[in-house]
């Protein structure tokens, strides 16, 4: 089977939900003039990223009886769609949050587990910390979402790999930085290393969705990607620029890379299981 | 090895798409730069050129009777190479009454006054031009307060305040700056015959790596030391950075409410943009 990837890097605008939604429905128009059959918006892409005190008033939640996940849900029924919002939940706690969207359905919502709030970040002051990392089915087979700093740590793509996602949707709002003598960002170069690595260790298909565009001082370096199950890069988005990126994903790489390497298979969960209680329980 | 070479396409890239956004989202599209003669404005003024276009950037020299014609000179070839637009307005008789109050005033007093008269030429230039003021601080000059408050410090975006000293050198050469201004001793041209170097007391080449090392990777003064750096120079560029902190800061507001400006009223300057 064949999976049209479209990775939307977007520029946003700050706190303007209704403008942002105008920008997702015309790229989404351009994503099914390329026959894509998902496209992957970025990590808070309905909002803006440095929201701060505006958290509170940019927040919906993804039912239909929400205006702004109304015309989304409609817009899935022609391709699926994963956006990045602040979702409040009945107890009004916000979370930096992204949803999948097929056939008018919510088929998932994941909740940004991990919140950097060091160095230049300071999500854990405004947002609640999701508690779950979960795959679900698609009709492209078993995927799992997660949104940057939850894939700088190695253990809820492992997670996701057990819980049977064999493609991973990454999705960032990466504030460029560490400029030397090198033609990428450290920020770009350590993101891509390890999403490589994610592709090499799970012998899965990673993509990775980031915004574009400045917030203040920020910039936001964009730089699309998709590694296949071997490794290999098989998408690259420009840098720094807005831009649809479209990769043809053949999913039957799975069959063969994993014929070849049987990582998946020899993975001793139990023993993981074993070793981590104990640690733990220390 | 302490290694401060940047990639010079990559800056280019980040810092001119940084004037343009930042600039058209507070509703401009022009910029005004106080053009000195000296490398930091050079640098500012061929950033914002590229990036906004050369006929929307005014550059403006202002020069004091002491003033040196080089820099004069300088600017004039960065402005007929980039073809901006400039204008020339000398600040002697706006600041020598002042200056005039008090024959006792020492060098720094009127360098001030001096400082503080160009930014108030460039905040009216900058209704007059419709234009916002970009910064000409770079990095070094930030972190050891090497600046007068709100004077050559004010601006309303500052494209290379992230960058060393030896870095807008190394960025100036790779955007075509003339050489004549890359090669001369960095200068704040207050009065005649002053240089960085000679009132800070060490070269920028050395500062730069201190900083590096001190600021970028968070090595302790101990460790600077450890890494072949002269105990008394960390120890003064230690304390310089401490003491100078009030420069980079707002005021601080004295909270008694709720909430408060800058404590915990927190919007981003793009918010809705």
């Amino acid at each position: 089977m064949k999976l049209n990837l479209a990775l939307a890097q977007i520029a946003t605008k700050l706190g303007e939900v209704g403008s942002n939604l105008e920008k997702h429905l015309d790229t989404i128009e351009q994503a099914k003039a390329q026959k894509a059959d998902l496209v992957v918006f970025p990590e808070l892409s309905l909002t803006g990223y440095v929201l701060q005190d505006l958290v509170p008033s940019v927040a919906h939640h993804p039912t239909d009886d929400d205006p702004v996940f109304r015309q989304l849900l409609k817009a899935s029924h022609d391709l699926d769609l994963v956006v990045g919002f602040v979702d409040e939940d009945s107890r009004h706690r916000f979370y930096i949050a992204s949803a999948y969207l097929s056939g008018g359905q919510v088929l998932h919502v994941h909740h940004k587990v991990y919140l950097p709030t060091y160095g230049l970040f300071d999500e854990g002051r405004f947002f609640a910390w999701g508690d779950a990392v979960r795959a679900f089915d698609t009709r492209f087979g078993r995927m799992g979402i997660l949104i940057c700093e939850d894939f700088w740590h190695a253990s809820p793509p492992y997670l996701l790999w057990l819980d049977g996602a064999d493609v991973f949707l990454f999705t960032s709002a990466s504030p460029g930085r560490g400029l030397n003598d090198s033609e990428k960002l450290e920020s770009a170069r350590w993101v891509e290393n390890v999403n490589r690595s994610y592709a090499n260790l799970f012998t899965s298909f990673v993509a990775h969705s980031n915004r574009v565009g400045y917030e203040d001082g920020l910039n936001f370096w964009g730089g699309a990607t998709v590694f296949d199950p071997n490794g290999e890069r098989v998408a690259q988005g420009p840098y720094f620029e807005e831009a649809l990126t479209v990769a043809t994903l053949d999913l039957n790489q799975l069959h063969r890379t994993r014929a070849r390497l049987p990582l998946l298979r020899d993975e001793r969960t139990a023993l993981v299981q074993n070793e981590l209680n104990r640690i733990l329980s220390k | 090895m302490i290694d401060l070479t940047i990639n010079p396409d990559l800056a280019r890239k980040i810092l001119t798409g940084f004037i343009k956004s930042e600039l058209n989202r507070a509703g401009f599209s022009k910029a005004v730069i106080g053009l000195s003669g000296g490398l930091d404005s050079a640098l500012a003024c061929v950033l914002a050129a590229e990036a906004l276009g050369p006929e929307n950037v005014l550059a403006v020299r202002m020069p004091y009777r002491s003033s040196s014609p080089d820099s004069l000179e300088h600017a004039q070839l960065l402005i007929e190479q980039f073809r901006v637009q400039s204008e020339t307005i000398e600040i002697t008789e706006m600041v020598d009454p002042l200056i005039g109050r008090d024959p006792e005033m020492s060098k720094v007093r009127q360098g001030n006054i001096m400082a503080r008269a160009r930014m108030i030429v460039l905040y009216d230039k900058s209704e007059a031009f419709e234009g916002l003021v970009v910064g000409t601080s770079n990095k070094t000059e930030i972190l050891l307060g090497y600046t007068t408050l709100w004077g050559d410090s004010a601006s309303a975006l500052n494209p290379i305040g992230d960058l060393y000293k030896t870095q807008v050198r190394q960025l100036s050469r790779a955007m075509g700056v003339p050489n004549e201004i890359i090669a001369k001793a960095p200068s704040a041209d207050l009065w005649s015959g002053q240089t960085d170097e000679g009132e800070l007391g060490f070269t920028y080449e050395e500062i730069d790596k201190l900083l590096y090392l001190l600021v970028d990777q968070r090595y302790s003064p101990a460790e600077c030391v450890q890494a072949g750096f002269d105990q008394a120079f960390v120890e003064q560029v230690v304390t310089r950075i401490r003491r100078s902190q009030f420069k980079r800061m707002l005021p601080p507001i004295a909270k008694v409410s709720n909430r408060t400006v800058g404590y915990d009223f927190l919007y981003l300057r793009d918010w809705g943009t």
